[in-house]
């Protein structure tokens, strides 16, 4: 499958911002099951970008702006051809073993709710287990097409009614590893659970790790693997850890923040 | 167990009432120095340790946030033989934590070869994924080392804990030596003490050395979290004493992966970072995202290869506490060679046996929380009440695996300035190990801690202890010996 990405994320300051340093999280790597035809980034003001990887072996870019700035749109686009895997991810990047992806961050911590909810999976064979745990999150929350709040635990969105993308996957990665099975959230880019042509931010999934087959993709917000609609960025211990844009301003007053995003799928 | 049994390392073994015979001038000064004079000493010392400000903060005690820590004027002496032994020792050691740290977040040749279980290191806190993949310039890590020592006899000396992230005390062992030598002159003519004031100098030398390739002339900075820091002193004091910038967070800015320092006169680059602040707060944007003691960016420039970081981030896994009980396999792994400096014997409650031993035990044996640090969140059974035994037997039953446990060693004592005159008193020993890009060296001195309370075992200062100078002497009596131990580091991945 083709997709085509353009995301256009906006920053606007009620005061002047005397410097700007960003780490991005917006480039998507090969595997073998995402090829990348083609890959922009483009920001709208004179900044400095510094490419690297993280420890999670993630693509980064650093973005240093020097102000005064008033606003910042950084925009990426292109094409990724992605294979069917039935959910498996192939050959990527992976500098981390499973194993570290059993621990629990201030975003993915347990409480006695999602203990629970995670011990009613029945017993069975690992993936069945996974697709079982998958379901029951998709089951137990309405979409929240709203943009996610931003430092919301699985402990607080597992309260909720309705959860973003983001936080259902995150109480899918917090429970399974209450089943003590590794887990990681992914960021990127999906048409998948959108509200006509747009997104209010990036795709969120899960992906777990089952022996003999590897990293598999789980998305509780379809209640399904994720298959050859998604195009994976970044993975990490936690949404804050992928998060596409995490910055730090100086400078007073308030941001806004736009997002503009599409996604959309071109031939089989 | 307890203090009949313990070594003096004035006196010599237990019930010797004549001191060792290379002390014998330590001796004499004791018995020919008026008790009322050694008091007015300390007190002298004690004066200009307050007004100096050298302070310390007590966790949980908001009443007392600033006292001084009691000082003791009778020395602590190390010959030069035993000194000679014991930075061997210390020298393989740190070169074990330098080549662990470099494996563990590259290679991980130690868990393929099966030496330490996995989840040890994947599972523990204190193992940072996300700086995994980094290298630090020159390979080294842990720049600057205080390894917690305890003695039981001549040659007898026990790794206790190793502190491989931000060790602090080395202002004491500076500002204690400089009260003996102006209060006690005459020790110095009675013994050939290696000075410690160079440790200024080494410790600059160390972080130009480990400065990113190509820079000429290094700048260094000492990054402190601020003047609310219990050890603001110390931070201060190095800056000053190395004559470099004593900075915090906002004073540095990341640009370009390259890390600046504002000054009135414009931005001046930074090549080289001590910092006194914890991995949590070094950058938002990679650690706690609310911390606001942090450069954005810094671990970028670290990781493009622009700055040193000392200690490297992600260290605290060579120093906790659940991995202290595999030193002897992680040195033997490293080195080649069976470990020149051993253990305190360690019971990992993890394990069912050695729980069902501790149980047994309790009374006997000293519990440590495997991330409790300042002497909270311990039992020391020959000391305990029934009613705190069996407090720590529930928390040991709830959560085995928090929970490390060891023999109550007969820690070597020294006498001791006491309300009743002097008196033998249980000390420690935390000695000062540098790692440049050309090797280790171990400083010919370092911090004892006294345990002021009668038998007390417990040395921290939170906890009522206070310090003392520790001599390290260039001679036996014989020829001077070089003050310096220096070695050249092996290659670390060999």
């Amino acid at each position: 499958m083709r997709l085509s990405v353009d995301h256009r994320t906006t920053y606007r300051f009620s005061s002047p911002q005397a410097r700007l340093t960003q780490l991005l999280r917006l480039i998507p790597d090969g595997t073998h099951d995402q090829s990348v035809a083609s890959w922009n980034l483009h920001v709208d003001c004179d900044a400095r970008l510094r490419h690297g990887r993280d420890g999670f072996g993630n693509r980064t870019t650093m973005l240093y702006v020097e102000g005064p700035i008033e606003s910042i749109e950084i925009a990426v686009s292109g094409e990724v051809l992605t294979h069917s895997s039935n959910g498996v991810v192939h050959g990527a990047h992976e500098p981390l073993p499973p194993a570290v992806f059993l621990r629990a961050t201030p975003l993915t911590t347990p409480d006695a709710d999602i203990a629970a909810f995670a011990s009613a999976i029945p017993d069975g064979d690992p993936i069945t287990r996974l697709h079982a745990l998958n379901l029951a999150v998709h089951r137990r929350f309405a979409l929240d097409r709203g943009r996610a709040v931003a430092g919301r635990s699985a402990i607080t969105a597992f309260s909720q009614g309705a959860a973003s993308p983001r936080d259902m996957a995150q109480v899918f990665i917090t429970a399974a590893r209450v089943l003590d099975v590794p887990a990681r959230y992914v960021s990127g880019y999906s048409p998948v659970c959108a509200v006509g042509a747009g997104r209010p931010a990036p795709h969120g999934w899960a992906e777990a790790y089952v022996a003999g087959l590897g990293w598999v993709a789980f998305d509780p917000c379809t209640g399904l693997s994720a298959d050859e609609a998604y195009a994976r960025v970044a993975v990490a211990l936690d949404s804050a850890g992928a998060a596409p844009v995490a910055g730090s301003r100086l400078g007073e007053g308030e941001e806004m923040l736009d997002v503009d995003l599409h996604v959309d799928r071109s031939g089989q | 167990m307890g203090m009949r049994s313990a070594f003096d390392e004035i006196m010599g073994q237990a019930g010797s009432t004549t001191p060792r015979a290379e002390l014998a001038a330590l001796g004499n000064w004791i018995a020919t120095t008026p008790d009322a004079e050694l008091r007015r000493r300390q007190q002298s010392a004690e004066a200009t340790f307050r007004q100096l400000g050298i302070t310390f903060a007590v966790y949980g005690d908001s009443d007392a946030s600033e006292r001084i820590i009691p000082f003791d004027i009778v020395p602590r002496i190390f010959l030069a033989s035993e000194w000679a032994r014991l930075s061997e020792g210390l020298v393989q050691r740190v070169e074990a934590i330098n080549a662990f740290l470099h494996d563990i977040y590259g290679e991980r040749r130690i868990l393929s070869d099966g030496v330490l279980p996995p989840d040890l290191i994947f599972g523990n806190p204190q193992f940072r994924p996300e700086i995994a993949g980094i290298r630090p310039p020159h390979d080294v890590w842990a720049h600057i080392c205080g390894i917690d020592l305890v003695r039981t006899g001549p040659d007898d000396f026990f790794v206790l804990e190793d502190n491989a992230r931000t060790p602090s005390g080395v202002s004491y062992m500076l500002e204690n030596r400089e009260a003996m030598l102006r209060l006690c002159p005459e020790l110095f003519r009675d013994f050939r003490v290696a000075a410690v004031d160079s440790y200024p100098d080494r410790l600059l030398e160390t972080m130009k050395s480990v400065a990113p390739q190509g820079v000429a002339a290094p700048v260094c900075v000492v990054l402190t979290p601020g003047h609310y820091n219990s050890a603001y002193y110390e931070h201060s004091f190095l800056a000053d004493s190395m004559g470099v910038e004593l900075v915090e967070a906002a004073d540095l800015v990341v640009d370009d992966d390259i890390v600046w320092m504002r000054t009135i006169a414009g931005r001046v680059k930074v090549d080289v970072i001590y910092r006194r602040i914890d991995d949590d707060y070094l950058d938002p944007l990679v650690f706690r995202p609310d911390s606001m003691l942090g450069v954005p960016g810094l671990i970028a420039a670290y990781a493009a290869g622009n700055v040193a970081i000392l200690n490297a981030p992600g260290n605290g896994i060579a120093d906790d506490k659940a991995i202290y009980s595999y030193m002897p396999e992680i040195v033997k792994f490293y080195s080649g060679g069976e470990p020149k400096l051993p253990n305190v014997e360690t019971w990992r409650c993890r394990e069912p046996q050695a729980l069902k031993y501790v149980l047994d035990n309790l009374a006997d044996v000293v519990v440590k929380l495997v991330d409790g640090s300042g002497g909270y969140g311990m039992l020391v059974g020959p000391t305990a009440t029934k009613a705190e035994i069996e407090a720590f037997r529930a928390a040991l039953i709830a959560e085995p695996h928090r929970y490390i446990a060891q023999p109550t060693l007969a820690l070597s004592t020294v006498p001791t300035m006491t309300d009743a005159g002097l008196a033998p008193r249980h000390v420690d020993f935390r000695p000062f190990v540098l790692t440049g890009s050309k090797g280790v060296q171990v400083v010919p001195g370092g911090l004892t801690r006294v345990a002021l309370k009668e038998g007390s075992l417990v040395v921290n200062s939170s906890q009522g202890g206070g310090t003392k100078d520790s001599f390290v002497l260039m001679d036996d009596g014989a020829q001077p010996l070089e003050a310096q131990t220096q070695t050249q580091s092996q290659e670390q991945t060999a």
